[in-house]
């Protein structure tokens, strides 16, 4: 969680000449065996996740109290045993309890129920919510994190693309223009990106939205939502600002700092002033001997902002009523929706592991000296 | 010594550094005082005391200092009495004896109410010292232009506390108005857009007691809109108390689990590179693993299932972060250094494993280590705040965090209470701008590297 805060020390992985492969077959080679290699580690991830979950058999006292709650229920308002007396019914709804709980798995031992849960969390079979639904009346815990994903998936997208962009395109103004006051001013920033997105978040809507009420305080959409699909995405894009520009003023200091540092380190190396020598155009010895070995670097500390991004959110969306995955966490916790919980935690950790590979397989496109089956590419 | 003097000496080239070593050697004195001067338990009972410890205090109100501000006149609180207990003139009690079983017990209350706001509420709390007829106390109010308001008779049994706005008989004799407001109107100001008549105010509470030795006392509360240097929040409490007391515990947990994680990272990583091979690359797969572990909702786990405690959320963090991707930075450095011709000799010595890496490698780079680690400081201060923001804050203690987020659930920046989120809020952002001013400088000093850039 801190480790992002600081510049990486640029790899020092030797360069060795790859093999004679065309690019696809590398990359695809690759791929495949990172895809393994992640499917594996998300597994252990989810494994480990609802070891923690499970700790102490919390989650299981409260399966097994939802069952017997349900079960006592259906008895009570079932006609066929209006007649029993009361130690029979119990009797009753202790069989039937029993039923259902060795049906569940609930009665197995532990290690073996693990890797019941461990399967259905890797399905996304995440169980049913007791006092949550989706907004289409769903119970099933996949619904209810599936239908909130895209808002999660829209804010955070549009914030790390703007971040990713801005932040290659300053920096390398930037070092361009080494010791400039502009310079100078975006490196004493850094230290801001100490506070989480949330916190300027919270600046943010007393400025611009209790104070000067040019953005709305929070939500997705405004209310009633727009007919028409433009206004409605106009809205949306409306409501985006704020939470956007929290992410983005939260990360892009550090962000612009690490590169620059990044892009003067590689700028002083010899083969770019041997290019510059050459009379190679300023863009051409920027984008192919400066740009082309610093990327790798760039794309590993991309990584883990993205991490740190990805936590930041919880808070970020629940300060901002943004009904993303965050928000549901945040909704949950506080009515102790343990289904919700545990299967949020597992679709983070998805979500984590996703965007590692991803970054991984880009790396491997950028990073000519990836080696193929060697140590995976020396970055995570 | 010469290393830390040197240290210093090169960060007294960065301005920034500077500033931040001062507001870091600030709040580290500051969290000294108010540790012995507010005891833990002292701070807790306070901070958990509910209304009883903070009666007399207005609710989310704003610090005082906002009066400074041009055009802003705001009431402060006005307590007085009970009669005697200070010498406070403006509170007189007098005894008239009006028959044999009866005698008037009449206390009176006289100030000055000069603000142009009403104040918040108005209570008065009464005691009575009786065998077993009860006192009987009518409470009259006298504006500055000679109205008199009749406002409740109460019979007084143990504490009473009259409040006037939920006098239903006050009420309607002032119309519905509220009767903070019907009181200290202006009756030449509008009924729509009332505005307080300034002047000196006299409340009189008579009353009637019917045995020799039966007394009443009354202590009247005026509510303001201000209070203190930091103001109040919902529940009454002075947030001063949460302001201050959440600063040693802020600093504690930063640092603790910056050396914690910081430390620990540090020698797994150590660990790996001296004994490579299988050790190494376990190491390597479990960080893989580690960095797709969902940190914070964990942490909500922990919280929900097991405990808030602020302490057991610390050890939860550690534990999380050890296997750090902090670690790929420090291995690199250690397998730079790992083939030092000093590491030979200490084995032809016969040094054991671990005495090398304790006693020749990790020393050997503890430098490298510093600037990460107070780095790392602030993001542990706003790791407690999101966990506080998330309503897992520690239960007792409290912390800029709960401020924050009891302003949130109160909808605060909503209502226009700004002091609630910003006092927390600026504190949040001094002492995490001081560790990593500070850290970033120690960066520069210690990695030769970035210093030219």
């Amino acid at each position: 969680m801190t480790d992002a805060a600081l510049p990486l020390q640029p790899d020092a992985a030797s360069a060795e000449r790859p093999r004679t492969q065309s690019t696809l077959t590398r990359v695809v080679h690759y791929t495949g065996l990172r895809m393994i290699a992640m499917f594996v580690t998300i597994m252990i991830g989810v494994y480990l996740t609802i070891l923690i979950a499970n700790m102490g058999g919390h989650v299981d006292k409260i399966r097994k109290g939802y069952i017997r709650e349900q079960v006592a229920i259906s008895v009570g308002f079932d006609e066929e045993f209006k007649n029993m007396n009361s130690e029979e019914r119990r009797a009753h709804i202790d069989k039937l309890v029993a039923l259902q709980e060795n049906r569940m798995g609930l009665d197995q031992p532990f290690l073996l129920r693990s890797f019941r849960f461990l399967w259905g969390a890797m399905i996304l079979d995440l169980g049913w919510a007791d006092n949550m639904s989706s907004d289409s009346g769903s119970r099933m815990v996949r619904n209810i994190i599936l239908e909130r994903l895209p808002a999660t998936l829209l804010l955070f997208s549009t914030s790390f693309l703007l971040n990713f962009i801005v932040g290659i395109f300053v920096s390398l103004y930037l070092s361009r223009n080494y010791g400039s006051r502009l310079d100078r001013v975006i490196v004493g920033l850094a230290p801001t990106s100490a506070a989480p997105s949330w916190f300027y978040g919270l600046f943010f809507i007393l400025l611009f939205a209790a104070l000067l009420g040019w953005f709305p305080f929070g939500g997705l959409v405004s209310a009633p939502p727009p007919e028409s699909i433009i206004n409605y995405a106009l809205s949306v894009l409306n409501h985006m600002v704020l939470p956007v520009i929290a992410i983005f003023f939260s990360s892009i200091f550090l962000g612009i700092y690490g590169q620059r540092t990044f892009f003067l380190i590689f700028s002083h190396e010899d083969y770019v002033d041997m290019a510059r020598a050459k009379g190679l155009s300023d863009r051409v010895v920027e984008r192919r001997y400066i740009m082309r070995p610093t990327l790798p670097t760039i794309v590993t500390s991309l990584a883990l902002s993205i991490i740190a991004l990805w936590f930041g959110s919880i808070v970020l969306e629940t300060i901002f009523n943004w009904p993303g995955l965050g928000r549901l966490l945040y909704l949950a916790s506080n009515i102790f929706e343990t289904s919700v919980i545990v299967g949020s935690t597992v679709v983070y950790a998805y979500l984590l592991g996703i965007t590692v590979f991803f970054l991984d397989i880009v790396y491997a496109l950028i990073d000519p000296r990836v080696k193929v089956g060697g140590n995976q590419g020396g970055q995570a | 010594m010469t290393a830390i003097r040197r240290t210093l000496a090169a960060l007294s080239q960065y301005p920034s550094a500077v500033v931040g070593l001062a507001i870091i050697v600030a709040m580290v004195l500051f969290s000294i005082y108010i540790v012995i001067a507010i005891p833990y338990s002292e701070a807790v009972d306070l901070w958990r005391g509910g209304e009883g410890v903070w009666l007399e205090n207005p609710r989310t109100a704003q610090p005082k200092w906002v009066n400074l501000f041009p055009g802003v006149n705001l009431p402060e609180t006005i307590t007085m009495g009970p009669a005697g207990e200070s010498d406070d003139a403006s509170v007189q009690k007098e005894r008239q004896v009006v028959s044999e079983e009866m005698t008037d017990v009449i206390t009176t209350f006289t100030f000055d109410y000069t603000a142009d706001e009403f104040p918040q509420e108005i209570s008065l709390f009464l005691t009575s010292e009786h065998e077993q007829k009860r006192p009987l106390v009518s409470l009259t109010w006298l504006t500055p232009d000679g109205r008199e308001i009749r406002i409740a008779d109460v019979t007084v049994e143990g504490p009473v506390t009259v409040r006037f706005s939920q006098e239903e008989k006050l009420q309607r004799r002032l119309d519905g108005v509220r009767a903070e407001i019907g009181l200290f109107a202006d009756p030449a100001s509008g009924a729509d857009d009332p505005t307080p008549l300034k002047g000196t105010y006299q409340l009189v509470a008579a009353g009637l007691v019917f045995e020799d030795d039966a007394d009443v006392d009354a202590r009247l509360v005026v509510y303001g809109e201000v209070y203190g240097l930091a103001g109040t929040d919902h529940l009454r409490r002075d947030l001063m108390l949460a302001l201050m007391w959440g600063m040693p515990v802020a600093l504690a947990f930063g640092l603790l689990a910056a050396v914690g994680t910081s430390v620990s990272t540090f020698i797994v990583a150590a660990i790996g590179v001296w004994f490579g091979g299988i050790v190494d690359a376990a190491i390597q797969r479990i960080t893989e693993v580690n960095l797709i572990l969902p940190t914070l909702p964990i942490l909500i786990m922990v919280g929900l299932f097991f405990s808030r405690s602020i302490w057991v959320m610390l050890g939860v963090l550690i534990a999380l972060s050890i296997f750090s991707s902090g670690i790929k930075t420090s291995r690199a450095i250690f397998l730079q250094i790992k083939e030092s011709p000093y590491f030979e000799a200490a084995r032809a010595y016969g040094a054991g494993n671990f005495r090398i890496i304790f006693l020749y490698l990790i020393p050997r780079l503890i430098p490298t280590l510093v600037p990460g680690f107070v780095v790392a400081i602030p993001s542990f201060v706003f790791v407690e705040a999101t966990l506080a923001v998330l309503n897992l804050g520690d239960p007792l203690l409290p912390t800029w965090g709960k401020v924050l987020s009891d302003a949130r659930v109160n909808d605060a920046l909503y209502q226009g209470n700004y002091y609630w989120v910003l006092e927390p809020a600026a504190l949040l952002l001094i002492s995490g701008l001081g560790f990593a001013m500070v850290g970033f400088a120690l960066d520069r000093v210690f990695n030769p590297r970035l210093r030219d850039l």
